[in-house]
């Protein structure tokens, strides 16, 4: 994976000396709130209902061990002993003191980490698959440009304030694990007669507007990525709107211009950015594709996996997916045990994920926008041990894809945004749904729940979408069906009238019993939803 | 660093609309929302574009200057507003070389501001080196 060489880390260090002079500042009275609010966000820093809350970029969602460390040590040192890995491929700690932030933008800084553009008007993390350089149909390892991309992105100059913060996601299976196409810009590294380039699809999001991003260019040579990229924020940075804050994401742009007309635009751009000389030459691009080298993974390794006993079966049937050298796998822990809370961590989990990463998954480990960590590189000899010691930490939850895997904001138990809480619903439904043979039955089914309409939850792209509302000073729940943030990419529909908290776990169990009925062989949730459409299931719920 | 100040007694700005129409006028303003590319056939008689910041978080001016640097102007081009001290280094990089700003900046933190950067990652308005040609020489 990418290490830093002297440049990276002077970037680095002197942002962090930069914050503590901001904040130093800012504790001093010199800045007022309203002045250092952006300062603070570009470094991650929010202001919540009971504290600060800080988002530590993870780019494109590969960390090492030593890294992974520097996070439980956070958790612990700063925080209450816990982190919550994010849909953006980061981590955030829910309970940061101001004072405190410069400390830990240093121990992060120690390790090749930052919290850099993790929020604010700008371009933020780029995301990427969590199995970029490990899975079976990948085209090539994305994360080399979106390593190009985060070092373009950062400390950019002229795409600082933007009219809204602008989200990159880039891949290279046709699989989408990444919700490419409910990006700002999606990337997907295409191959056209032999040769490799960029389908650029930007303006999706989701958000109370949510968009599936449209196709704006098939083929970009790789050579104009940056360049084209810059085009696509170029014009955004000009005429996307200002006067309201609702409408300001590139998404209501590209819908109010059309595709067309902001595909002209951007060529338009392009040819006069194209001559600015932004694009590296190959050999950078070379420099770090060559540190994403697939490490030195033995093709004789054994194929063969001791199934004897029927629980590590079952987790390796669930949670382990193909690798593209033969005798290895991909490991992805669950971080959705029953009756915990989606995408939390404890500092010993964080701990013993880095343990298992260094001595069986060749130092890498990924977070996933699912908010589930990967150990790519593993032998096929060494699941089981892997499985017990996951097992021994509550990290073994063979539940993958499945009902109780879900994606959960924050909600109204952090977030000062947030109308409704999200985890106490993500628990019941987990609850209701506890037997792992019946989540197995259901099969692949996502579910995905927003305590409010900004969607960090991804609910739009739930095959089970759930938005939590404020409905006269109550807490109500309305249900989508049929979202997708694959290669399926699709938006949920509303159902129809919400239910209180308890309300919805029966709806919920009502529409997996409808799907149980009218499924033939093969289908998943979506595809019989797709085929029977809303009608069914709005009777089953309603009557 | 801040090459120029706004002196006493200079050639007013005056708005796009009017520079369009006649003028021979050689200082003009650029509001947010204005097209900096409307200005391009005129760069050469033109000594003095202001470009407005109505708000620091309306980012637009940026582009704005970047797009008459790339189109060869070399005259003064001012950022006035609210400009703040912490997008002094950015505004520079995107080629402004003087600022108006509404508030009185200190001019250590200004100092500071623009010498905090050693090097960028991306090529701008500024002349400077990207990272990636350091590297490669």
């Amino acid at each position: 994976m990418y290490k830093y060489d002297e440049y990276d880390q002077q970037m680095v260090d002197a942002r962090v000396a930069e914050f503590a002079d901001q904040v130093k500042r800012r504790l001093a009275g010199e800045i007022t709130e309203d002045q250092f609010k952006p300062l603070r966000l570009m470094n991650g820093l929010y202001l919540q209902l009971h504290a600060y809350m800080l988002r530590v970029a993870v780019p494109y969602g590969t960390l090492d061990s030593r890294q992974m460390r520097m996070l439980a040590h956070i958790a612990r040192k700063y925080d209450r002993d816990y982190g919550h890995f994010t849909t953006r491929q980061n981590i955030q700690y829910n309970w940061i003191k101001l004072e405190d932030a410069p400390a830990i933008l240093a121990d992060l800084a120690s390790v090749e980490m930052h919290a850099i553009q993790t929020s604010g008007n700008c371009i933020r993390n780029i995301s990427s698959d969590q199995w970029a350089g490990a899975a079976a149909d990948e085209l090539t390892d994305p994360r080399p440009w979106a390593e190009l991309l985060r070092q373009w992105s950062s400390f950019h100059p002229e795409f600082s304030y933007l009219p809204r913060k602008f989200k990159i996601a880039v891949i290279a299976a046709e699989e989408d694990r990444a919700a490419m196409r409910l990006h700002d810009i999606g990337i997907q590294i295409v191959e056209k007669d032999g040769v490799h380039g960029a389908a650029f699809y930007v303006g999706g999001g989701m958000g109370r507007t949510p968009m599936i991003a449209p196709l704006i260019k098939d083929f970009v040579p790789l050579d104009d990525l940056l360049s084209y990229t810059e085009a696509c924020l170029r014009v955004y940075n000009r005429y996307g709107r200002r006067d309201n804050i609702y409408k300001a994401r590139i998404k209501i742009l590209i819908h109010e211009l059309g595709a067309d007309e902001y595909r002209r635009q951007v060529e338009e751009e392009f040819a006069h950015v194209k001559s600015l000389g932004v694009d590296p030459p190959k050999a950078e691009f070379d420099r770090i594709a060559a540190q994403f080298a697939m490490p030195p993974l033995d093709a004789s390794a054994s194929d063969e996996i001791d199934r004897s006993d029927p629980d590590f079966a079952v987790w390796v049937d669930q949670n382990v997916a193909a690798h593209k050298v033969p005798g290895h796998a991909i490991v992805n822990i669950s971080l959705k045990p029953l009756g915990g809370i989606p995408g939390d961590a404890n500092s010993a989990q964080i701990d013993l994920m880095a343990d298992l990463a260094e001595r069986y998954s060749h130092d890498e480990l990924r977070v996933t926008h699912a908010q589930n960590i990967v150990l790519p590189h593993v032998r096929k000899a060494d699941l089981l041990a892997i499985w017990q010691a996951l097992d021994a930490a509550d990290l073994a939850t063979p539940n993958l894809d499945l009902i109780s895997d879900i994606i959960a904001c924050p909600g109204l138990d952090y977030c000062s945004l947030a109308n409704a809480r999200s985890i106490p619903v993500a628990q019941k439904i987990a609850q209701r749904f506890a037997d792992p043979a019946r989540q197995r039955d259901l099969g692949e089914l996502k579910l995905k729940i927003s305590g409010c309409i900004n969607a960090c939850g991804h609910h739009h792209a739930g095959h089970i979408g759930i938005l939590g509302v404020d409905r006269k000073g109550t807490e109500n729940y309305q249900l989508l069906l049929g979202g997708s943030g694959a290669e399926d990419v699709s938006l949920g529909t509303i159902t129809g009238p919400g239910f209180d908290e308890d309300g919805i776990v029966d709806a919920i169990e009502r529409v997996t019993d409808k799907y149980l009925s009218e499924r033939t062989d093969g289908e998943r949730f979506v595809d019989t939803y797709r085929r029977v459409g809303m009608a069914p299931f709005k009777e089953a719920i309603y009557g | 660093m801040v090459e120029h100040l706004q002196a006493d007694g200079e050639e007013p700005c005056v708005t796009l609309d009017a520079f369009l129409e006649q003028s021979n006028a050689t200082a003009v303003r650029l509001e947010s929302d204005e097209d900096a590319r409307a200005l391009i056939p005129h760069l050469d008689r033109l000594s003095l574009i202001e470009v407005a910041f109505p708000k620091f978080r309306d980012g637009r001016g940026y582009s704005s200057a970047r797009i008459l640097r790339e189109a060869g102007y070399t005259g003064e081009l001012r950022a006035q507003g609210d400009v703040l001290v912490d997008q002094i280094a950015y505004m520079k990089r995107c080629g402004f070389d003087s600022f108006a700003p509404e508030k009185d900046l200190n001019p250590a933190d200004v100092e500071a501001a623009l010498s905090r950067w050693p090097e960028h990652y991306q090529g701008a308005a500024d002349g400077a080196v990207p990272i990636w040609k350091l590297r490669h020489g």
